[in-house]
């Protein structure tokens, strides 16, 4: 046999199997098997482990890691500071190789954490109940609304433009296969909020829900309450929310919100191209048995000892099968785990200042910019840790962030590539992973380029 | 105990480089009644508790780490550690999806390549990387198969689905407004081509397939039954939960399927990470490659690898950015470490387990259908309630009192008392011999006490837990009394 | 007089009303009964429409409607303690009760007698 190091069966060993089983040859095994090949895969020999990681080293290498890059760069994924501890325990591989923990018995690792995760969601989001995760915050978003329309049986999703555009394309996605339309409602071209009279004139009788940025793509806090006045009684609010925003930002439970989702990855995960995400679900507990996803529930054993397990599972596929609350089957433990160990590191103090940091730097960096001769503001709307310049110059912010390369800063990104109406507009980040010496730094090659 | 009542008022876990506070006053920034009134009562602890807290949890779980976990339909194969040391490189981790194009280049490439290698695998034209999930494939495809009726201006609204199935295939299809037509499985466990030409007609979209099927069976007539769905013009749809019985032996695009998807975290080894993230890669056959979701990442002579944007029918996005990027290093290193020769070996080892464990086994508990299987078997375990006065569930319980997990139970459902058995090709023949030993072990167990046994596990770190108080009253959330 | 279906519902003619639940022998091939989807009062309803859904912990049930009617009440004590159907079904663990449209539907329903007869042939 090659000599593969996973598996571990001699010639010999083959041959008793196979005469146990009573048959000749691995080909009669396959025997019920048309069109089976008659020639090798066309894919290479196999490797060993040193010259293949020597090979996709070189390839990773052909990358620019940020590592090492001050980044001013989110719109979705944000580069924060991820204390060691995290990688270190969530790489056990109790954790790592373990399945969807089916048998409670020899899962209460999994399910304790994901229990402690459904709190910690629950205390940053305000609201009354959280599912152990989805996949990311786009296909959360877009579940929400297929839930929020199940629950209102009505079929227009309202969207603000200023959501997230891919979240947005992820919902007319599902939407088109859930035969509900999505309707978009404006933004306010001075503050970069809702425009609520865009809003008014949306809603109709067929309105099961309005979805929300909470801060938006824009990094603009939307005013919740005053949105939520504005609503029917039995429309939904969805808030789509970062989590870090939430160490400063009000509870979006306490604001109305009816069910909150987002984007987790800003909690311990690191950015990975984008991908894995981790998706938050969070509702009020009276939509608990609507609720899509895993759900762990606490609970007592044979001896009265507290456990853990996935309760109302007969919402789920494996067992209502078309009737299910989604189709979903899997959810983002791992990705859950790095969130609970980063949050409880953080704790109530850490989470907290790490918003203060990242409002603070780009508050910091936003004043410092406008400063510069050609930089205007585009919105007035009170933001978190991102917000929108328009760069008034003979230089593209394509041009702009080509030079920005060259110093290891990942610049804003250009609106355009998503609001055409957007030219010279950039989208700013400012997180605790870049330096005030960075800010200045950015600020004075700023000035120098233009 | 919960980290939260280990908390402790203003401990902490970090620490942050010392900087000068910006002077920049928050009140000034937002609004004070968009601020928030109370701190989210996250836990409070040293770094030395947090990581004591999560070791200790990383011990009450049973893992693949740990031992045989041979849970049918879950390939839960060796995760090599390669993978691991490949994937954390920070080239590939440290990657934001809108830096510039031309700064990953080296992502786009392994992207690209895999998706070839995926291709030359199953047989299918064109593959996209985005779904997240098998589920989450499941979903893609169904979508590709509604934008493809509908541009064609056919309003055909069924998707037949045999009686076997994952219960997330008719949970798919109907996310897609699609009803769902159950085909019946005969005496020998596989489709019942009968049934199926009574049920196709022009109202059908597609079949969607797990081949082979849930019950280890090779589908043999799958050529017929494409051919019968392709003459009313329906997609067929193959669900690739089950590749792992044939990679390098037939293609699911020689066998007539027009869409394909993965599960990267079974066949191809990724760890499943106690549920998740997965991969859900979906491939077509040429005719729907327009349909796939954006972006594809495609290679051009002059351009290099790039993000190809626009796809004339594309159903659109179903996740944010590119897929489980992470997830794809992990197979596409797989892949190579195990080249054409070792995929093939995998295949063929895990068929030969499973059905090494099927004969052996078969003596004590009847296999539900006859004959061959493929990587998995699946028993009919009414002898244990007949004979044994026991149930599936309690000699499922009391396997992990012997420190092995148990395999997939009551499913498919089509089965009494089912169990579903998957050894995968990387568990020896004493492996397998030591579970046949604990299960015949635990017969004779149940034959002296049965009522012993319907209390098992012993062991574990708790026992049976109560299912039904906590349906009926969840408690989802840890309530903290007070201020922690 | 109760009336029983093939689909293990029962009805009670109550003077000008019917009373519908689940039987006995249903309650006890469920197991525990952790919650009750109830349907909503005002629905008009066909003989053999889904009624409402009954969970175990492993299990949904859809229930039928044995006969054509109009809903003018569920019983809200099964939402907090749906174990009310374990306790007693065919008593306390009513569902709902209902106008119904044709009497007539009654006679082909099963009495007593021949329910016990049909499910101990079923079991």
């Amino acid at each position: 046999m090659s000599n593969n190091p996973y598996i571990p069966h001699s010639k010999k060993e083959i041959k008793e199997m196979l005469t146990e089983i009573g048959v000749n040859s691995i080909d009669e095994l396959y025997n019920d098997v048309p069109n089976r090949l008659d020639s090798d895969l066309d894919i290479p020999e196999a490797s060993d482990e040193f010259s293949l990681r020597r090979k996709l080293k070189h390839l990773s290498e052909l990358n620019s890691s940020l590592d090492d890059y001050a980044v001013f760069r989110g719109a979705g994924v944000y580069k924060h500071l991820i204390p060691a501890a995290v990688n270190s325990l969530a790489s056990r591989g109790e954790f790592l190789t373990a399945y969807t923990p089916y048998q409670a018995e020899v899962s209460q690792g999994t399910l304790q954490m994901l229990f402690e995760f459904q709190t910690m969601i629950t205390e940053l989001t305000g609201m009354d109940i959280a599912n152990s995760s989805m996949y990311d915050g786009a296909s959360a978003t877009a579940e929400a609304a297929l839930m929020a329309a199940r629950i209102t049986k009505k079929e227009d999703v309202l969207v603000a433009s200023s959501l997230h555009p891919e979240y947005i394309e992820v919902l007319k996605t599902y939407c088109f296969g859930a035969d509900l339309n999505v309707i978009p409602v404006k933004y306010s071209a001075d503050s970069g909020n809702l425009d609520f009279e865009d809003l008014k004139e949306k809603i109709s009788e067929n309105t099961a829900t309005l979805i929300l940025g909470y801060p938006n793509f824009f990094g603009i806090v939307e005013h919740l309450v005053k949105i939520k006045e504005l609503l029917p009684k039995k429309v939904l609010l969805i808030a789509v929310i970062n989590p870090i925003a939430l160490g400063l930002l009000e509870a979006p439970g306490k604001l109305g919100a009816d069910i909150v989702v987002g984007e987790g990855q800003p909690l311990g995960n690191p950015m990975n191209l984008g991908g894995p995400g981790l998706g938050l679900f969070a509702t009020r507990e009276k939509y608990i048995r609507k609720t899509p996803g895993r759900l762990i529930g606490q609970t007592k054993d044979l001896d009265g000892k507290t456990g853990y397990a996935m309760i109302l599972q007969t919402r789920e596929q494996h067992i209502r099968r078309e009737k299910a609350t989604s189709n979903i089957c899997s959810n983002h433990s791992f990705n859950a785990l790095l969130a609970s160990i980063y949050m409880s590191l953080m704790g109530k103090n850490g989470i907290k200042e790490i918003a203060t940091r990242c409002l603070k730097k780009s508050h910091y960096l936003y004043e410092k910019l406008l400063k510069i001769e050609g930089i205007s503001p585009v919105f007035d709307g009170p933001f978190f840790h991102e917000f929108v310049l328009r760069i008034n110059k003979d230089k593209t912010i394509e041009e702009i962030n080509e030079k920005m390369l060259e110093e290891k800063i990942l610049g804003p990104l250009s609106l355009e590539r998503f609001f055409p109406n957007m030219e010279n507009c950039a989208l700013f980040c400012t997180t605790e992973a870049v330096n005030n010496d960075d800010i200045t730094f950015l600020a004075g090659k700023l000035e120098e380029i233009l | 105990m919960t980290i939260f009542e280990k908390s402790r008022k203003n401990r902490t876990g970090y620490s942050l480089p010392d900087e000068d506070s910006l002077e920049v006053q928050i009140e000034k920034a937002i609004p004070e009644e968009l601020l928030r009134s109370k701190d989210p009562s996250l836990p409070e602890s040293s770094e030395t508790e947090v990581v004591r807290h999560y070791n200790n949890l990383s011990k009450k779980n049973f893992s693949v780490d740990s031992g045989f976990y041979p849970l049918g339909s879950c390939t839960m194969k060796y995760n090599p550690r390669i993978n691991e040391s490949i994937a954390s490189l920070p080239g590939f981790t440290e990657l934001h999806p809108y830096q510039p194009e031309k700064t990953f280049k080296g992502a786009l490439e392994l992207m690209y390549d895999l998706k070839k290698l995926l291709s030359e695998i199953t047989g299918m034209k064109s593959f996209t990387l985005q779904p997240a999930a098998g589920a989450h494939g499941e979903l893609t495809g169904m979508l590709i198969i509604k934008k493809y009726f509908r541009s064609k201006g056919e309003k055909r609204n069924k998707v037949i689905i045999p009686d076997s199935a994952h219960g997330t295939n008719p949970a798919s299809a109907k996310m897609v407004g699609f009803d769902v037509v159950e085909i019946k499985s005969n005496d020998n466990g596989i489709v019942d081509l009968e049934d199926l030409k009574k049920q196709i007609d022009e109202d059908v979209a597609g079949i969607m397939l797990t081949n082979p099927n849930t019950l280890g069976l090779f589908e043999k007539d799958i050529c017929k039954i494409t051919e019968i769905a392709h003459e009313k013009g329906a997609l067929m749809y193959y669900d690739g939960a089950n590749l792992n019985a044939i990679m390098g032996k037939v293609k699911p695009g020689d066998m007539g399927f027009d869409i394909i998807h993965l599960n990267l975290h079974k066949t191809f080894s990724t760890p499943h990470g106690m549920g998740g993230p997965g991969s859900g890669p979906v491939g077509v056959a040429e005719f729907l490659k327009d349909y796939l979701p954006v972006p594809i990442v495609d290679l051009d002579n002059e351009k290099g690898y790039y993000l190809k944007w626009n796809l004339n029918n594309s159903i659109g996005r179903v996740r944010s950015f590119f897929g489980n990027f992470n997830v794809l290093v992990k197979a596409y290193s797989y892949i190579l470490m195990m080249g054409k020769d070792g995929l093939r070996l995998a295949s063929e080892m895990a068929v030969l387990n499973a059905n090494y464990l099927r004969k052996k086994l078969s003596t004590m508990i009847p296999t539900a259908f006859p004959g061959i299987c493929k990587h998995e078997a699946v028993f009919d375990g009414s002898v244990l309630v007949d004979d044994y006065n026991v149930k599936t569930i309690d000699l499922a319980k009391k396997l992990l009192d012997y420190n092995v997990h148990p395999p997939t139970i009551y499913f498919p459902l089509i089965v009494n008392e089912a169990l579903m058995i998957e050894p995968s090709e990387t568990e020896s023949k004493e492996n397998i011999d030591n579970y046949i030993s604990i299960i015949k072990e635990i017969l004779v167990e149940a034959r002296n006490d049965p009522e012993k046994l319907k209390k098992a596990p012993y062991t574990t770190p708790v026992r049976r837990l109560d299912e039904v108080t906590a349906s009926r009253s969840p408690v989802v959330s840890y309530r903290q009394e007070t201020e922690g | 007089m109760i009336k029983y279906s093939k689909s293990h519902e029962w009805v009670k003619k109550e003077g000008e009303i019917g009373v519908i639940g689940i039987t006995d022998y249903a309650q006890d091939q469920l197991g525990d009964i952790v919650y009750v989807e109830l349907p909503e009062a005002g629905n008009e309803i066909n003989k053999g429409e889904m009624l409402c859904t009954v969970e175990s912990v492993k299990a949904a049930s859809d229930i039928y409607s044995p006969v054509t009617c109009e809903i003018t009440e569920v019983n809200e004590d099964l939402e907090d303690s749906p174990e009310i159907i374990n306790e007693d079904a065919e008593g306390k663990g009513w569902i709902c009760k209902v106008k119904l449209s044709d009497e007539s539907e009654l006679d082909k329903l099963m009495n007593k007698e021949e329910y016990d007869e049909f499910y101990e042939k079923e079991g």
